[in-house]
């Protein structure tokens, strides 16, 4: 180790030398920010668009604003094809040139780093997906997933079935399908539907659909006519969700009963069930359409510019693309709090945590950003780094997404004590697992 | 002129049949040991090791693992993935069962599973030869991986359907789990990967070895010669999947760090078949070429611009990975159909009788 660290500072040295006499002059404060995206593979159909927005968002700021408190953001997308593989170089490849945190767009991925981000001091920004339990701030410090939780998301779901049959104690002896990938991402809903189930008297009729089998699921939706359940909800991501809209409005189901999670709400998703996919159901927490200011600065700076890579810029707006917007303004607003925090222009990764901690955007600040009305406050804490803030359901109107709920707040009763439970199994099968040392919004 | 073993007179016959009876081989394989154990060590950053050195290793052993039973004994499988799968969530379930027991006796003993797996699985190819059997073995990847999915009590019913490798260290020193050093987990699979390397080489020179070259290329002609099917058969199923399972182990535990499921899918089987093929069936060195040529080539392509700082969108990189690597998948397949440990063979003929090549 000694032999290699003082070769490896000998090298380093002799390049130092060489370079530093080319770079002071172009030395610009920046930060660094990885974006683990995927443009290629099976699951492109969804990633493209996030990816998208991710970038248009960033380089929006930087345009306009010179990124986020007068430094630049430096980001560089790497792809994952949606593999644990490649996810894992990419980190690899990325966490020593200073990154700052890791949005990995992927469960599988974010189960793999979120035992490494403890140990290599670089949080995890899972937005709404990962692990539900990673939102016990106590046992995952490094780890975030707001705006909210899949189990957040379920009990909306059930919320908003409840409100349209008077009730949850109207729903004794109904029958609620899930159909779901069966996959670790398309069974996280499962222990908070069951729980729900037993509580108030209704079936859960479950419909698994293998992730090699994601285009044929004839089979699922003949189990579904003959079942006929009273309502339907859908965990689904890729090439899932177009085949299950398509699929159920050719068995004719009510669509106006089938509710997605919102990454099964992509305008394509609902597209390909043509004219029949109407009234079709979806999750959701950030708002969709160019009608916002923020869009319209993207418009202005980047797209206009030529700076995008967005390839149709009519599809500006959709809701996966303003899904990627929403992860970037994460990671600006918690880029921007840790500088506030620290009182450092340019700060590290472990002042990000605080950051994403102490997260507290609030209706001034969204207005501020020119997101009024696209999205609810968002606030994190030491202890809850999910936040289970409001999500709405939006409904397919034939051509775009139209909102037809008011913001709903998770059973949060009911997600909590259910998450803290699942955040000790882990740490408990992960023994010894580290207990948290980081100070509350500190290092 | 430069490999030429004019003058090594062998006394025995061990020195006849060792593994490397060429004294040239011995020092080549000495020089790559040493480039291996102290320069690779020295000169290749945490990236390397980690991104590179440490899968290439790991995919090497599921290579040599497959081309035992497809190279040596001429049985196709496509179910290496899911035998993977098997030695990972063995090691998996008995790491965290008996966690004072030294967690690379259980990377080891994961492979026994796997290989009692792959018997059963391997049972069908005494009937059914060629493709045929390449199909019996996809149902046994697509069974497994259906267990891995639903099977709760493979993953200790962890919520999130995933398994992680825990922590556990060497002599004192983290070897996995989130704190091991990308050097640490080299070594130790440098060090697994070479010795199994040796104990297949040796296994394939041997008689166990030449039966299942006679099952390969001719099965009734060995039937008839004394060799018994079903155990030769069977021997290389078990063989080959203890490999694999190794391998699959390793993979969890020393370079990816968790795994899901649809890690040990069918592409992971074809991506170490084409490893197979293309490295050189029925070569030990082939199963390195393949897993360097399959694994390493594609990492360098994605990084490569990058080192030079020039900016290339990285889904564009992945587009022309898969081309530049696809077309050297077919030029080498036109140029030498047997692989490249062929090629090497090839090389080595002509440095043998160069300057004077007749």
């Amino acid at each position: 180790m000694f032999g290699r660290s003082a070769l490896a500072l000998s090298v380093a040295s002799v390049i130092a030398s060489a370079v530093s006499t080319v770079t002071p002059a172009a030395a610009q404060e920046s930060v660094y920010v990885p974006l683990l995206t995927y443009r290629t593979g099976a699951y492109a159909g969804s990633g493209i668009p996030i990816a998208d927005g991710m970038h248009d968002y960033l380089e929006m700021l930087n345009q306009r604003d010179g990124g986020v408190g007068g430094v630049k953001i430096v980001y560089e997308e790497c792809e994952t094809g949606y593999t644990a593989q490649k996810g894992v170089e990419c980190y690899e490849a990325t966490k020593g040139k200073g990154a700052l945190m890791y949005n990995p767009w992927s469960t599988g991925i974010t189960l793999q780093l979120i035992p490494k981000a403890g140990v290599d001091k670089i949080p995890v920004l899972s937005m709404a997906y990962g692990l539900t339990a990673a939102a016990d701030g106590k046992t995952f410090p490094w780890v975030f997933n707001p705006p909210m939780t899949y189990w957040d998301g379920a009990s909306v779901a059930m919320k908003y079935i409840a409100s349209k049959v008077g009730g949850l104690d109207k729903l004794k002896g109904k029958k609620i399908g899930l159909i779901y990938l069966d996959a670790p991402f398309g069974k996280e809903p499962l222990p908070l539907l069951e729980l729900l189930a037993k509580e108030n008297g209704f079936e859960l009729a479950k419909y698994p659909v293998p992730g090699d089998k994601m285009q044929d699921q004839s089979s699922q939706w003949l189990n579904i006519q003959s079942d006929s359940p009273d309502w339907m909800i859908m965990w689904g991501w890729g090439a899932m969700n177009p085949t299950a809209v398509k699929e159920a409005v050719k068995v004719g189901y009510p669509m106006d009963k089938f509710i997605g999670v919102w990454w099964s709400g992509s305008d394509d998703d609902a597209r390909a069930g043509g004219a029949g996919a109407k009234g079709y159901l979806t999750l959701n927490f950030n708002g969709t359409g160019a009608g916002f200011p923020a869009i319209a600065d993207i418009k202005k700076h980047v797209v206009d510019k030529g700076l995008s890579t967005l390839k149709d810029a009519s599809r500006l707006g959709e809701n996966n693309y303003n899904k990627g917007v929403y992860n970037s303004m994460l990671i600006a607003e918690a880029i921007r709090t840790a500088q506030k925090k620290t009182g450092k222009k340019v700060v590290d990764a472990q002042d990000v945590r605080a950051g994403l901690e102490s997260l507290d955007i609030d209706a001034a600040r969204i207005k501020e950003m020119g997101l009024e009305g696209f999205m609810t406050p968002v606030k994190v804490t030491c202890d809850d780094h999910s936040g289970s803030n409001a999500a709405y359901v939006q409904q397919w109107d034939g051509a775009k997404w139209v909102k037809v709920s008011d913001w709903m707040d998770p059973m949060k009763d009911k997600v909590r004590p259910l998450l803290v439970a699942d955040a000790a199994a882990y740490a408990a099968k992960n023994a010894p697992w580290p207990a948290r040392t980081e100070a509350c919004g500190g290092r | 002129m430069f490999y030429r073993e004019v003058g090594q007179f062998k006394s025995t016959y061990a020195a006849d049949m060792a593994i490397f009876p060429i004294r040239q081989d011995r020092i080549g394989i000495a020089v790559m040991l040493g480039l291996a154990v102290i320069a690779i060590p020295l000169v290749a950053n945490d990236f390397v090791l980690a991104s590179i050195m440490i899968p290439g290793l790991v995919f090497t052993l599921a290579a040599i693992g497959l081309n035992i039973l497809t190279g040596y004994a001429g049985q196709i499988s496509l179910g290496t993935g899911a035998f993977m799968g098997v030695g990972a969530y063995a090691a998996f379930k008995m790491a965290s069962a008996f966690p004072q027991v030294n967690v690379i006796v259980w990377i080891l003993a994961s492979g026994v599973f796997s290989a009692g797996v792959g018997v059963v699985f391997g049972l069908p190819s005494l009937r059914i030869k060629g493709l045929y059997l390449a199909v019996t073995t996809l149902a046994a990847q697509f069974f497994l991986d259906w267990c891995f999915v639903r099977v709760g009590w493979l993953t200790d019913y962890s919520s999130s359907g995933a398994i992680e490798a825990a922590r556990r260290s060497l002599f004192g020193i983290a070897i996995t789990g989130p704190e091991a050093t990308p050097l640490a987990r080299y070594f130790v699979v440098l060090g697994l990967v070479v010795l199994l390397t040796f104990v297949a080489s040796n296994l394939v020179h041997g008689r166990i070895g030449r039966t299942w070259m006679m099952v390969r290329d001719m099965d009734i002609a060995a039937e008839l010669m004394g060799v018994r099917l079903l155990p030769a058969k069977l021997l290389a199923f078990a063989v080959s999947s203890y490999f694999a399972g190794v391998a699959g182990a390793m993979m969890v535990f020393f370079w990816l760090g968790a795994a899901e499921p649809s890690a040990f899918g069918i592409s992971l089987s074809f991506q170490v078949l084409f490893m197979v093929i293309i490295g050189g069936l029925g070569s030990m060195i082939g199963s390195y070429f393949g897993a360097a040529f399959i694994w390493a080539l594609p990492v360098l392509i994605k990084f490569t611009p990058n080192l030079f700082g020039i900016e290339i969108q990285s889904a564009t990189v992945e587009h022309a990975n898969s081309m530049i690597v696809g077309a050297l998948i077919i030029f080498f397949l036109i140029v030498e159909p047997h692989g490249l440990a062929k090629l090497w063979a090839v090389t080595k003929q002509k440095l043998r009788v160069w300057p004077f090549p007749w």
